[in-house]
């Protein structure tokens, strides 16, 4: 045994068995490494079997994709997709007048444009602050100008005629911009020292979050005129977006502060030591630190807000869903609803699942918190 | 240790008062932290206050900058009466320097824009002047070369001489230290002490809660023994631990020094 040591010269590492690499390691790892696993891949296995067959025909090779009215669908047992190119530019404007549908583009191009640079990795943080700020404080009236008109010549759209995507983008655009900046107030608030401001703030929280959010688009369309004194009136859309900001601030609050709450009481020290006042403290050292903390939190406030402008349709106003609702009830086109809410589920996922990829992306640049 | 360090020049001082501390009583509830605390703190005298843990020394310097309210008593600072005013407070603190036990770097920011960020929001000086400036006091503590870095990628003894610097920047009148080292490993306790001797050496006014004993031999024109609230014993360095008075520094004394 000694001599074979003492002669020993080392032999090359064996290449790890090849059930433990490579494609068939994974899968033995990760699907067949118990008899429960075994059996819950293979029940998932049989539903895939039995469930994407029919599902990719009613979607694509059973589909009409062309033809101008539903007779054309008559021939296929798939989907009618006719239906929705039909009515496509009514499911993005609403009841927008045609001849001024190029003032949504234009304002849409516009903010694409604007805020490109925003998602460019190249361009520095601070540019990038400057600039969305910016963005925040003049494209909202930009943006209202040419969507309602009756300056410079364009011709006035009222706010009923607004609908579809742009709407509901209106609505959540609004939403979000508005319900952040007032749900971070509101969380300062709620931990301030002075015991008017934080019984205000707690109050206003618990309130809006005690609500269901139909019940408040009901009050500003039923009750709230009543209040009113006779010949007062607030726009529709207004009372909406009013009504959605606050309801989403108040859980908004509620996230930022979590956020507020990781931060460590040296870093408020720190800051107070070097005379720093309590809103440069917050706005410089405590903020980005908490804001940065809840990406996850805010985004999902902001999920749930976008698809909360559903409910919009409860006060008569035609959003993305209620438009493509109206559309399934047209005489000329009954019985296609599944393609509808298909799209409309299409068209929602799309946006929710781009704001969850952001943020996904910003949490990770934002990181500088390096463990060493 | 510091001992082996130049001791900085005990130069006679002037009689301009820079901390005047006034039996200040402060109660936790009714817990009494401080108990009738009088001191009286000169222009660049450098004093080390020690103690058994608890005795309130951290609290009795944080009143000093108003990180903690006291409830009777009063503190001069800078000629400057301590009061609920806030604004007045700001303007004390800006000439009030202070480091952490644990430093309370700014972790989403850069070791630079640490060190610049008082003078430009404080101090109203420009971006750049201010980060020269800053560059200045990195080049002081010996990490010019970490000014981009995030705080999150230094050792502690780097994050606490940083730390030293952000203060330093908002040229203070005074320095006040608490427990700079104690979250520091051993090896790296010296190169922070000796960022605090050379500033001992420029005549800074300087409070220091530590237990580094060494440091207080050297540097200090006065220690001050605290325990349970109170003031016990204050002395220069060589009569408080060749002489101890009370038995509780007594007892203190050989606790930390023959442990």
């Amino acid at each position: 045994m000694a001599e074979v040591a003492k002669s020993r010269t080392p032999h090359p590492d064996l290449p790890p068995p090849a059930s433990a690499v490579g494609v068939l390691g994974w899968v033995r790892r990760n699907l067949f490494s118990s008899p429960l696993n075994i059996a819950l891949t293979l029940l998932a296995a049989y539903l895939l079997y039995a469930m994407i067959p029919s599902v990719l025909r009613w979607t694509l090779f059973d589909a009409t994709w062309r033809g101008d009215s539903r007779e054309a669908c008559a021939a296929n047992r798939g989907a009618c997709w006719v239906f929705i190119r039909i009515h496509f530019e009514q499911f993005m404007y609403g009841f927008y007048p045609d001849a001024q549908r190029w003032r949504v583009n234009s304002a849409a191009l516009l903010l694409i444009l604007s805020a490109a640079p925003l998602f460019v990795r190249a361009v520095p943080g601070s540019v990038k602050l400057r600039l969305g700020l910016s963005i925040l404080a003049i494209y909202p009236i930009i943006a209202f100008v040419l969507f309602r008109g009756g300056l410079f010549g364009l011709p006035e759209v009222e706010t009923r005629q607004w609908g579809g995507l742009l709407l509901t983008l209106v609505i959540a655009g609004v939403g979000m911009a508005a319900a952040l900046p007032l749900g971070v107030l509101l969380a300062l608030g709620r931990r301030s020292k002075m015991p008017a401001i934080q019984t205000l703030c707690v109050t206003f929280i618990e309130f809006w979050r005690g609500v269901p959010l139909i019940t408040v688009l009901f009050m500003s369309s039923v009750m709230l005129p009543l209040f009113l004194p006779a010949g007062v009136s607030f726009d529709k859309l207004l009372r909406a977006l009013i009504g959605v900001t606050l309801f989403q601030a108040a859980y908004m609050a509620e996230v930022v502060r979590g956020g507020l709450q990781a931060i460590p009481k040296g870093q408020f020290e720190a800051a107070a030591a070097l005379g720093l006042s309590y809103w440069k403290t917050m706005a410089l050292i405590v903020l980005p630190q908490a804001l940065k903390l809840v990406i996850p939190g805010i985004v999902n406030t902001f999920i749930a807000l976008f698809k909360d402008t559903s409910l919009v349709l409860i006060i008569g106003l035609f959003d993305l869903m209620n438009i493509v609702h109206n559309a399934t009830t047209n005489p000329a086109w009954l019985g296609f609803s599944t393609e509808g809410y298909v799209f409309a589920a299409a068209v929602y996922w799309l946006f929710c699942f781009s704001m969850s990829r952001y943020s996904q992306s910003l949490e990770k640049r934002l990181h500088t918190g390096h463990k060493r | 240790m510091p001992e082996s360090a130049a001791s900085p020049a005990r130069a006679p001082l002037s009689d301009q008062v820079m901390i005047h501390m006034e039996r200040v009583h402060k109660w936790y509830g009714a817990f009494h932290v401080l108990k009738d605390i009088n001191l009286t703190v000169q222009k660049s005298e450098r004093i080390v206050i020690c103690g058994p843990s608890g005795s309130g020394k951290s609290t009795a310097i944080r009143c000093i900058n108003r990180l903690e309210e006291y409830q009777r008593g009063r503190i001069v600072v800078d000629g400057r009466e301590l009061s609920n005013d806030v604004k007045l407070i700001e303007r004390i603190r800006r000439e009030v320097g202070m480091v952490f036990q644990h430093f309370n770097l700014f972790p989403h920011l850069t070791v630079l824009e640490n060190c610049a960020l008082a003078p430009i929001w404080v101090r109203k000086l420009p971006r750049k002047q201010a980060e020269e400036l800053a560059m200045r006091y990195l080049e002081r503590v010996k990490i010019p070369e970490q000014a981009h870095k995030y705080p999150g990628q230094l050792s502690g003894g780097q994050q606490q001489r940083v730390a030293i610097a952000r203060s330093l920047c908002m040229n203070p009148k005074i320095m006040l230290f608490d427990e700079p080292t104690s979250a520091l490993d051993p090896e790296m306790i010296k190169e922070v002490l000796d960022t605090m001797i050379t500033l001992a050496e420029d005549g800074m006014t300087m409070i220091c809660v530590t237990h580094e004993m060494g440091f207080a031999k050297t540097v200090a024109h006065r220690v001050i023994f605290m325990d349970s609230g109170e003031i016990i014993e204050q002395n220069s360095p060589a009569e408080f631990f060749n002489n101890p008075r009370s038995d509780r520094t007594k007892l203190f004394l050989s606790q930390i020094l023959h442990h």
